[in-house]
C-alpha cells in the first residue's frame, strides 16, 4: 500500500483526461440517440409501411446484437465499405444505435402511458394528429419516461467503457494503458472503478428518489 | 470465402455460451443470498447487500473483469481469462438477480405466507416447498429477459482473449479486411442464439403462470 496516494495522485490527471472523452462520447450518444428513439417510438406504431419496417430493423439490430460487436462493425467494418470514421465518430455512431433502439422502448411505454381520455379530448377540440403528438401525448409521455432515461444514461456512461476495443483514449483505456506501463493494473484499475461508481452511484440514487416522486403524482 | 467466414466465426459459439451460462448459474445462485439479505431484520445485513447491489451496478462490466483478470490476475490470485470475465459477470449478475427475487417475492400473495404459518409448517418448508417454487416462476420472464443481455454482455470475453464470437470475428476481420460482413454476421449469430431463449421464456411463462397461487 505504500505510495498508493502518491501513485493515484501522479495518475489522476491522465484519467480524468479519459472522464471527459467518456463523458463526451456519452453525452453526444444520448443527445443523438434519445431524439432518434423518440422518432423510432413512433416508427414502430407507425401504420406507414416503410417507415415502421426501417424503425424495427434499426430497433431488433440495435437491441438484438452485443454493443460491443456494433462497435467493432462501425470502428473496423464500414472502412471496408468505404467509409473510414474516427474512433469517435464510430463509437457515437455505434453507442447513439444502441441508445436509440433501448430508449425508443422506454420511450414507446411513456407515449402508450397517456390516458385514451386525453387523445379523445384532442380531437373533440379538432385538434389534428400531429398537434396532438406534439403538445399532447410527446409532453406527458416523456415525463413518465424520465427517470427511466436517467437510468438508461448511466448505463450509456458504463457501455462507453467497451471504446476500449476500438483504441478511444477513454477512462478504461487509459486506466489500462497505466497499467501495462506501471504493472499496477490492480491500484489503477480501482481507481478507474471509483470514478465511474462516483457518478453512477448518486445516479443511481436520483432515479429511485424521481421514481417515487413520479409514483406519487400517478396516484 | 463467405463459407470460411461463417464457420470462422460460428467457432466462437460454444465458448459465448458458456461464458454466459457459467456466469449465470454462479450469479443466479449467488443472488439468492443476497435477495435474503436485502430482506433480513438485520440493518447491518441489509446495509452491505444494498451497498453490494449499487456498487456492482455502478462499474463498468468490461472495468470489473479487468479488475479481476489484470488486477487480482497479475500476482494476488492467478486466473485464466476465462475465470476472469466468469467472476465479474457472475458479480454483477449476483446483484441483478437478487433485485429480480426481490421484485417477484413481492408479487407472491401474502397469504402464502400466513397459511404456512397457520399449517405449521417449518421455516425450510415455507421457503423450499411454497415459496421457492412460485419464486421461480413469476420471476421467469424477468429472468430470461436478463439472460438474454448477460448473453451480449459476453461479448466483452473478447477483451481479455476468450475466443468467443466476437473474437473470432475480430480476428477473422484483421485477416480477409472484411470488417462489414464478418461483424454483421457475428451481431447475427447473437440474435440467432437469444431469439429461442426468449421464445422459450414466453411459452413457460404461459404454462408456469397458471400454477402460481393468487
Amino acid at each position: 500500500m505504500n505510495g498508493l496516494l502518491d501513485f493515484w495522485i501522479d495518475s489522476l490527471p491522465q484519467l480524468l483526461d479519459g472522464l471527459v472523452i467518456s463523458l463526451q462520447v456519452t453525452g453526444a450518444a444520448l443527445g443523438i440517440g434519445i431524439p432518434l428513439g423518440l422518432f423510432l417510438a413512433l416508427g414502430v406504431q407507425s401504420k406507414n409501411r416503410p417507415f415502421n419496417l426501417i424503425s424495427l430493423f434499426i430497433v431488433e439490430i440495435g437491441r438484438g446484437a452485443p454493443a460491443l460487436v456494433v462497435l467493432q462493425f462501425a470502428y473496423f467494418g464500414l472502412p471496408s465499405a468505404g467509409l473510414t470514421l474516427t474512433s469517435f465518430a464510430a463509437a457515437v455512431f455505434a453507442l447513439a444505435w444502441n441508445t436509440g433502439a433501448y430508449t425508443s422502448e422506454i420511450i414507446r411505454a411513456g407515449l402508450e402511458s397517456v390516458p385514451f381520455g386525453e387523445i379523445e379530448a384532442s380531437s373533440a377540440m379538432g385538434m389534428v394528429r400531429t398537434d396532438t403528438l406534439r403538445f399532447v401525448i410527446i409532453p406527458q409521455g416523456l415525463r413518465v419516461a424520465a427517470p427511466a432515461l436517467l437510468g438508461f444514461a448511466t448505463q450509456m456512461l458504463q457501455a462507453s467503457s467497451l471504446c476500449f476495443a476500438i483504441a478511444l483514449p477513454e477512462l478504461t483505456s487509459n486506466a489500462y494503458m497505466i497499467g501495462t506501463t506501471s504493472f499496477r493494473y490492480m491500484e489503477i484499475l480501482s481507481l478507474a472503478g471509483i470514478l465511474y461508481a462516483a457518478i453512477c452511484v448518486p445516479a443511481t440514487i436520483a432515479v429511485g428518489v424521481l421514481e417515487q416522486r413520479l409514483g406519487k403524482h400517478a396516484q | 470465402m463467405s463459407t470460411e467466414i461463417l464457420l470462422g466465426v460460428a467457432k466462437g459459439i460454444p465458448l459465448t455460451l458458456a461464458v454466459t451460462v457459467a456466469a449465470f448459474v454462479f450469479g443466479a445462485a449467488l443472488g439468492l443470498p443476497l435477495c435474503m439479505m436485502r430482506l433480513s431484520r438485520f440493518a447491518l445485513l441489509r446495509f452491505v447487500a444494498l451497498g453490494y447491489v449499487i456498487l456492482f451496478r455502478s462499474v463498468p462490466p468490461l472495468l470489473l473483469v479487468f479488475v479481476f483478470y489484470f488486477g487480482l490476475g497479475s500476482g494476488y490470485l492467478p486466473m485464466s481469462a476465462f475465470q476472469g470475465v466468469v467472476l465479474g459477470l457472475g458479480l454483477i449478475t449476483a446483484a441483478n438477480m437478487s433485485e429480480i427475487y426481490r421484485g417477484s417475492l413481492s408479487a407472491i400473495h401474502e397469504g402464502q405466507w400466513e397459511a404456512s404459518t397457520a399449517l405449521a409448517l417449518p421455516i425450510r418448508s415455507t421457503y423450499l416447498d411454497i415459496i421457492a417454487p412460485q419464486l421461480l416462476r413469476v420471476s421467469l420472464p424477468s429472468t430470461a429477459g436478463y439472460a438474454v443481455g448477460l448473453l451480449k454482455e459476453s461479448a466483452i470475453a473478447s477483451t481479455i482473449g476468450v475466443t468467443d464470437i466476437t473474437f473470432n470475428a475480430g480476428y477473422i476481420a484483421r485477416m480477409t479486411y472484411q470488417g462489414l460482413p464478418v461483424f454483421a454476421i457475428a451481431a447475427l449469430f447473437y440474435i440467432m442464439i437469444s431469439l429461442p431463449i426468449a421464445a422459450l421464456a414466453r411459452v413457460a411463462d404461459k404454462k408456469l403462470r397458471a400454477r402460481v397461487a393468487l
